[in-house]
């Protein structure tokens, strides 16, 4: 367990008050972290800590072709009801037939989550009516479930720095398969709902986190370590915006020493980002409520993102009784390893833990490790790499075909090829730059045929980016940016971008900037050297950044000292 | 057709299917209001394996609602007579009550809850027909309309488009006229099959049963717990002979203890009631079946549709039901419920395990009784006696079939239920058939007035809404 993670660590954002329009007029409020191992206090005169406690309940849709007892297919966005068997609509008479691969998908979780998987797990059925459960209950895993007893361990930054990461571990309680309802669609207007049956009964895993966490930044850093995860494994797609994870956070306050408060469970996040605003938002209300002698109630809240605060769900009002029953329409789930494994079985028939164990990919922890080995990068730039969609691949196939060091090469990848994607909303594999082009142009300029700062070693990265904007090679990257087709050599040669390789014709240049800035060069000369730099920069401009700073330089110090 | 060769061994023959099971594009009703009018868009597995073997289904047999019940009475389409009430065997015997009581107040309940198909096969309008059995809803109409009832083991027949009434002990069941023909059927319905995970995957040989001559390697367990309150003399008095039978062909035959049978009832009562409670929480009015007019708000509609699609009977069971699987009792009532369940289990490996083969006990308390006698008790008190015999059998998952023994004084059957190893059904249908021969039950004897009556009667003793097969 990282020790460092309990240590001390307090979360940025819950002392400056939760973000958004709800938090303006909110005092600011210490809230210590209820690290295991003992929270300690703020120390912030007057007021008495806090500590927050956070516990998630997070749902995944199980990527697979069919649902989890049916045969009907999975897909996001279909027509209304078009992918709805017999079983899904709650025909009378049919019955669940468990889909092995959702079984596989979960013990495959349930692996890379440092789980104990339960070789005998059983069904249940959890009853409510509800429209879009259309046979008035859920078949879910309530009494004895796949995997139990894990861990997961996730970093974050502390005081929003990259170079300062912590990491902390959340364990997991258990993951249960179970299935997905249909959606409700109220119309209001004409009081009436309608039902969507296509998401009824497709796999879910429900990855029940420890309340171990507390501060929004935390929740959101497990829950993007989880998606990583199940992203991984392909167990499931995990994207947030559609549904695929869903996050539900049980949240209470308490003073650190006694015991936890009243809790609220708030539902309805729909991204990372919303989670960490949801958390705080709440943590804050409840302190606030506390502190004016008010109590907490223990209820379930919506968040509401153009709010950014939680309001309490009415439809879930009033204590439900689920009477749990087993499912007597399946058998237990067995599930062998190497040992337990009978003989004679049809591989087809059974689920062999031991067989999934070694077929587990590279989890993002061992990637991130690798990527440190391997390419000698930062260990902050390699969770930059592979916490953003597929640009660790990008990164790997940019490397493979350049003949830059990847230390260089990471500059370009985190600094300008992230932030327009940022800029764009665009994913690694959605650049309209190829890894292909990126290597051809950062080729260009390893070979000296373009300027680039960032040939300079040692230069910051403030420098680094004013370069950038400077240089030629940016220009071509722009240009690549628009993705007409072109090669970077191409854009070279049309654009004139190619490195002026005529020393005279650099000489002429340098002259006619050192002849116009008097000034600057009265300064040089009284012994402020880092003027040069504004004449490097002039000579850069003259040049559409033509220039090889490094010979600027070197022309320019020949001229003043001359 | 055209090959000249047959589809299988049911070929041609006429059956019949409770109404129960789903049948694609015929009505499925359970004898609802809730599912009056429903068309099930697919056939049950075992209607599938009936079709596919070339048996022409001849139309849907009346129940008790959703199988609740122990004779045919309690549902929408009203009750079930017994063929038995026309035959010249009991109108000769009956003595009129008064001359002011209308000629046909005497006749007597099938039995249930497949009295439509026990019937069915009674009255010759088919040679086989399908029933479930869950407490002993096969057995129990078998006995009475003095027919073969088989409950196969659990999980030997897929129960894939059986409506459910209680998931962990519903069986398909096989009603024909004789032995052979129930093993006949049993071979073509048996099987794993892959849309009920509950079928066993073990393949199932289709058997002919042999002509046992010799039963002297025998051991008859006669369970002393059978010798229930309520038990008539006259059927103790069969069940007795019955004994005697196989001791004087040389068998085995033991006095054995099944100790929790007496708590079967109760126990199933919990369970039951919490399966229907769940089963029947799906009819809800949005996707199928019933919808009120009730349209304030989706609660209030499923109020509505639930008060006007379930009869009392339904709706008391779902009651009980969930009451049992609230959280503060369900370790008092339902974790109980099955505790004691694995005990009535243990029960009968023990008693297979000392050497018994079969056991042979009584199916009903008595025979028949008129339906006017019928209606004084509740459902709940009725089924509470009436499957008091066959019930355990369910609990076990056990295989059990009802044999035709003998007529009781007024001239109504009498049968004996043999209860037999899990998945032991060749075994148990060998013994059984060597019984049946023995025993020679008579054939039902109508007058030829009253045969017309019963085929044509309007309350429909058998519910026909099939078409032929073409």
């Amino acid at each position: 367990m990282a020790a460092r993670g309990c240590g001390g660590v307090w979360c940025r954002v819950l002392q400056r008050g939760p973000g958004g329009s709800c938090s303006a007029s909110r005092p600011r409020r210490a809230v210590a972290c209820n690290a295991r191992g003992g929270a300690v206090p703020l120390g912030q005169s007057g007021l008495a800590p806090w500590a927050a406690v956070v516990g998630l309940e997070i749902h995944a849709q199980i990527t697979s072709n069919s649902k989890l007892f049916s045969g009907s297919q999975v897909q996001f966005a279909a027509p209304p009801n078009s992918l709805v068997s017999f079983f899904d609509a709650s025909l009378p008479g049919t019955l669940p037939v468990l889909n092995r691969r959702c079984v596989e998908a979960t013990v495959m979780t349930g692996l890379a989550l440092n789980c104990t998987i339960n070789k005998k797990s059983l069904f249940d059925r959890k009853h409510y009516f509800y429209a879009d459960l259309p046979a008035g209950y859920q078949i879910t895993q309530q009494r004895v479930p796949i995997a139990v007893n894990g861990s997961l361990s996730y970093s974050l930054c502390k005081d929003n720095k990259m170079s300062q990461m912590v990491t902390k571990t959340v364990r997991i309680k258990q993951i249960q398969l179970e299935q997905d309802s249909g959606k409700s669609l109220h119309d209001d207007a004409r009081s009436q709902t309608l039902i969507d049956l296509n998401r009824a009964g497709v796999g879910l895993m429900e990855v029940v986190m420890e309340p171990d966490m507390c501060c929004g930044e935390e929740a959101a850093a497990a829950v993007r370590e989880l998606q990583l995860i199940l992203q991984t494994l392909g167990s499931s797609q995990a994207i947030m915006a559609e549904g695929q994870l869903r996050v539900d956070a049980n949240i209470s306050v308490h003073h650190p020493g006694e015991p936890y408060g009243v809790r609220t469970e708030v539902k309805n996040i729909n991204s990372i980002r919303f989670l960490a605003k949801a958390v705080d938002y709440e943590i804050q209300r409840q302190i606030k409520e506390l502190e004016n002698g008010g109590t907490v109630l223990n209820e379930t809240r919506a968040f509401d993102s153009k709010l950014g605060c939680t309001v309490p769900m009415r439809d879930k009002e009033g204590k439900q009784d689920y009477r749990f029953m087993p499912e007597p329409n399946l058998p237990p789930l067995i599930l062998y390893d190497a040992k337990s494994l009978p003989a004679n079985v049809n591989h087809q028939q059974v689920v062999n833990i031991d067989w999934i164990h070694e077929r587990l990919p590279d989890l993002p922890s061992v990637k991130r490790a690798k990527l440190v080995e391997l390419y000698g990068i930062l260990p902050e730039h390699s969770f930059t790499l592979v916490n953003e969609d597929g640009l660790m691949d990008f990164f790997e196939d940019v490397v493979k075909q350049t003949q830059m060091k990847p230390k260089k090469v990471i500059g370009w990848i985190l600094s300008d090829l992230l932030s327009h994607l940022k800029q764009h909303s665009l994913t690694a594999k959605e650049s309209p730059i190829s890894s292909f082009l990126l290597a051809d142009l950062l080729n260009l300029l390893e070979n000296g045929d373009i300027s680039s700062s960032a040939a300079k070693q040692g230069i910051t990265a403030i420098h680094l980016k004013f370069s950038m904007w400077d240089s030629s090679s940016f220009q071509v990257f722009e240009e690549l940016w628009k993705g007409e087709g072109k090669t970077p050599l191409e854009i070279v040669k049309e654009k004139q971008l190619e490195l002026i390789q005529d020393q005279e014709e650099l000489e002429q240049i340098c002259q006619a900037v050192i002849d116009e800035r008097e000034k600057e060069v009265m300064a040089i000369k009284g012994g402020n050297e880092k003027v040069i730099n504004k004449l490097i920069g002039l000579v850069r401009k003259a040049t559409r950044g033509r220039a090889n700073p490094l010979l600027v330089k070197q022309i320019l110090e020949k001229k003043l000292s001359e | 057709y055209r090959r000249g060769q047959p589809l299988g061994e049911l070929d041609g023959i006429p059956i019949a299917v409770k109404d129960n099971f789903n049948t694609a594009g015929i009505e499925t009703t359970c004898a609802s209001n809730m599912l009056k009018g429903y068309i099930s868009p697919y056939n049950a597995t075992v209607v599938q394996k009936l079709l596919d073997g070339g048996a022409v289904l001849l139309g849907k047999t009346n129940l008790d609602e959703f199988a609740m019940g122990s004779g045919s009475t309690d549902g929408v389409f009203g009750p079930v007579r017994n063929p038995w009430s026309y035959s010249r065997q009991y109108k000769e015997k009956i003595v009129p009550r008064s001359d002011s009581e209308p000629e046909n107040s005497n006749w007597v309940i099938t039995g249930g809850s497949s009295g439509g198909s026990a019937a069915a096969v009674s009255a010759f309008t088919c040679f086989a027909a399908l029933g479930s059995d869950t407490g002993g809803s096969t057995r129990n109409p078998a006995a009475h309309c003095g027919v073969v009832g088989l409950k196969p083991t659990y999980g030997l027949i897929s129960r894939h488009g059986l409506i459910p009434l209680v998931n962990s002990m519903d069986v398909p069941g096989i009603l024909t006229r004789c032995v052979d023909d129930a093993a006949v059927v049993l071979g073509s319905l048996a099987g794993h099959d892959p849309k009920d995970s509950t079928t066993v995957q073990d393949i199932f040989q289709p058997f002919a049963l042999p002509s046992l001559t010799d039963v002297s390697k025998l051991s008859i367990g006669i369970p002393k717990e059978y010798h229930a309150p309520g038990l008539s003399s006259e059927i103790l008095a069969v069940w007795s002979k019955a004994a005697d039978l196989f001791k004087n062909a040389g068998a085995k035959v033991v006095e054995v203890s099944l100790p929790h049978t007496h708590y079967s009832i109760v126990c199933y009562h919990v369970l039951c009631t919490a399966e229907v409670a769940s089963n029947m929480a799906r009819f809800d009015g949005l996707e199928y079946g019933h919808r009120s007019d009730m349209n304030k708000s989706t609660e209030s509609m499923y109020a509505a549709t639930r008060r006007e699609g379930f009869s009392d009977v339904v709706r008391g069971r779902i009651l009980s039901g969930n009451y049992f699987l609230l959280k503060q009792n369900y370790e008092d009532y339902f974790v109980k419920a099955q505790k004691v369940r694995r005990l009535i289990a243990n029960d009968f490996v023990k008693v297979f395990g000392s050497g018994v083969d079969i056991l042979l006990t009584p199916t009903t308390l008595s025979d028949a009784v008129p339906y006017v006698e019928f209606i004084k008790e509740d459902n709940r008190t009725r089924s509470t006696q009436d499957d008091i015999l066959t019930q355990a059998a369910n609990m076990a998952g056990l295989p059990a079939v009802n044999v035709p023994t003998a007529l009781s004084g007024r001239g109504l059957p009498i049968g004996l239920q043999f209860i037999g190893r899990s998945f032991q059904e060749k075994q148990l249908l060998t013994v059984a058939k060597w019984f049946e021969k023995q025993v020679q039950f008579p054939m039902i004897h109508y007058l030829s007035y009253i045969c017309e009556a019963a085929f044509f009667h309007p309350q429909r003793a058998c519910k026909v809404s099939g078409s032929l097969k073409n």
